[in-house]
């Protein structure tokens, strides 16, 4: 069964922005699937759509089988969201935000709160629980967004964002989370601006460019769709002179480090034979570009890699 | 969705916005109690006093159920339009939008905690009032009915307010230059018998007119407007605020894009 299937949605705003342009996505029960796209692209839009926060324009939208035309209090029932932005009451206690929002769905008082504890200790916020939203820091707020998310157990989990402005070590805790609900059962879309993030987490992808989808696959056959991958050698020993390498793009980055291009008709084992042949010991090496960033730039036809978050686009989301 | 779900969901916002009214009891009871003390203590006790009598009453126990439905009035209204205003502003509005609860408890939710407000602080001044004058109460009934009719009126009214204010500016733009104006103008402080004909005439396209009077007849048994009549106001009043909340949250005006 598809958590999610999106029929040809447009969105027209009604300053004329068309914002995304009769896109396509199915996504299967129990994925870990990352939507990608630059600023502008129409994620935050169609996340919208489908959480019912934005008025779609013409499409159809179901959520395990819910459509949202038809059925929208059994799609929500589904879903649970953690957006972009922070939305939280930050003058109310953390306790009864998420008490609060299990009640919204339904859910009777005394449970309510059963529940709450529960997601508040998962997301370690329990200690917290008696003081307002505002007294928390920025990933502390986001781990209680999706406590709040969590709390009436749905079946799919919509991110928008959710490690961003977040240090290392809590988006790292994050990820771990995010795999444990996700074993668990929960179906989860994530949106991200480090590709990293998704090429760890998610096993499926789509790419959505100028409101359209450009690139929708298996992780795995996305990164496999490079022709090629370049990498940075260090060596144990200064190279003094550049070892001519017919099969392979070489360059010279400092004295101790080589950049080589690889293409998929070549492997590293007879890069390695060449570069010990010619007396050079390799001790370490690194992609220059994350496969997915590469994957990404040339999907929505960039030339250049960017070394850290997608690009802008200067248009509304 | 199923109804006792429903009720839940509504029981939990209810709860959600008492809360809020107690947790901020310092802006949300205290000031209004201390404008009214200041009005008995003016009107009533200084100047009141070389009115002499209106409608055959003081005149301090004549503006009591006035001072009193005025502040049932404001509160309602402004407890309503600030929360559910500041909840889209600050976007945690968006709790209730994305959870399956029918729009039908967002809005009475958010009523009946404007409700508790404006009974509260009418109960806050009721009490200040009996320290000035007595408060005979001449139809318990009518009094009760008007006085909750009419904070749920209110209420709504605070609600469309809340739809359609884009900015903080917006919220203050009604009660300022249309609700107290016709509060003050609304019979609170005078009979409009002492008005010249035209200006009675005018007065009677005022719904707050027909509002402060019944209550006032409750109370004291003294109207200026026929009692039926005002209940068919406040009940159209009613009906239509609340049908229009409904259509206005149902298509996302003002909150959905």
């Amino acid at each position: 069964m598809h958590a999610l299937s999106i029929n040809n949605l447009v969105k027209v705003y009604s300053n004329g922005l068309r914002a995304l342009d009769g896109i396509n996505l199915h996504v299967e029960e129990g994925e870990f699937f990352a939507l990608l796209g630059p600023n502008g692209a129409g994620k935050t839009t169609a996340i919208g759509i489908v959480t019912s926060l934005v008025n779609k324009t013409s499409g159809d939208v179901l959520v395990f089988g819910h459509n949202l035309d038809h059925d929208l209090a059994g799609a929500k029932s589904c879903l649970g969201v953690v957006p972009q932005e922070l939305n939280l009451n930050q003058y109310d206690r953390l306790d009864n935000i998420v008490t609060n929002q299990a009640g919204f769905y339904g859910i009777g008082r005394r449970d309510a709160r059963r529940r709450a504890q529960e997601c508040l200790e998962q997301l370690q916020l329990w200690d917290r629980r008696a003081e307002i939203a505002r007294n928390l820091s920025g990933g502390m707020k986001r781990r209680l967004m999706i406590a709040r998310a969590l709390v009436h157990r749905p079946r799919l989990l919509i991110l928008d964002e959710p490690t961003a402005g977040v240090d290392i070590e809590i988006r790292r805790s994050m990820w771990d989370f995010l795999r444990e609900i996700n074993e668990q059962g929960t179906t989860i879309i994530l949106t991200t601006h480090y590709l990293e993030e998704a090429e760890n987490l998610c096993r499926h992808v789509a790419i959505i460019d100028n409101g359209r989808i450009v690139a929708h696959d298996r992780m795995t056959s996305l990164l496999m769709k490079l022709h090629r991958e370049v990498f940075v050698l260090n060596t144990r020993d200064p190279v003094v002179a550049l070892p001519v390498l017919e099969d392979f793009n070489v360059r010279l980055l400092n004295e101790r480090e080589l950049q080589v291009e690889i293409t998929r008709n070549h492997d590293l084992n007879s890069l390695f034979r060449v570069l010990s042949a010619a007396g050079i010991h390799v001790v370490s090496m690194r992609n220059k570009a994350n496969r997915l960033e590469e994957a990404f730039f040339r999907v929505t036809e960039r030339s250049e890699l960017a070394s850290g978050e997608l690009p802008a686009r200067a248009r509304a989301s | 969705m199923n109804f006792e779900a429903q009720l839940i969901s509504l029981w939990t916002l209810s709860l959600k916005e008492v809360q809020r009214v107690l947790r901020i009891w310092v802006q949300t009871i205290v000031p209004p109690a201390i404008t009214m003390t200041l009005y008995f203590l003016i009107f009533g006790t200084l100047i009141g006093r070389r009115i002499g009598q209106m409608s055959g009453f003081d005149y301090m126990e004549y503006i009591a159920p006035g001072l009193i439905m005025m502040s049932v009035i404001t509160n309602s209204y402004g407890n309503v339009v600030s929360s559910f205003f500041s909840a889209k502003y600050n976007r945690h509005l968006e709790e209730m939008l994305v959870s399956p609860m029918p729009n039908w408890t967002i809005v009475l939710g958010h009523v009946i905690g404007g409700m508790v407000r404006g009974l509260l602080v009418g109960l806050v001044v009721t009490v200040v009032a009996l320290f000035f004058t007595r408060l005979p109460v001449n139809n318990i009934f009518i009094t009760l009915s008007v006085l909750v009719l009419t904070s749920a009126v209110f209420s709504l009214g605070g609600l469309l307010n809340a739809i359609f204010a884009r900015k903080f500016d917006d919220v203050s733009i009604i009660p300022s230059f249309v609700l107290a104006p016709l509060t003050y103008l609304g019979g609170v402080f005078y009979s409009v018998s002492l008005l010249p004909e035209f200006a009675q005439k005018l007065s009677m396209l005022n719904p707050i007119l027909y509002m402060v009077n019944a209550f006032r007849y409750g109370m004291l048994g003294v109207s200026d407007i026929n009692i039926g009549l005002a209940y068919v106001i406040i009940l159209a009043f009613l009906a239509g605020l609340f049908t229009l909340s409904m259509v206005l949250i149902q298509r996302g005006v003002g909150i959905r894009d």
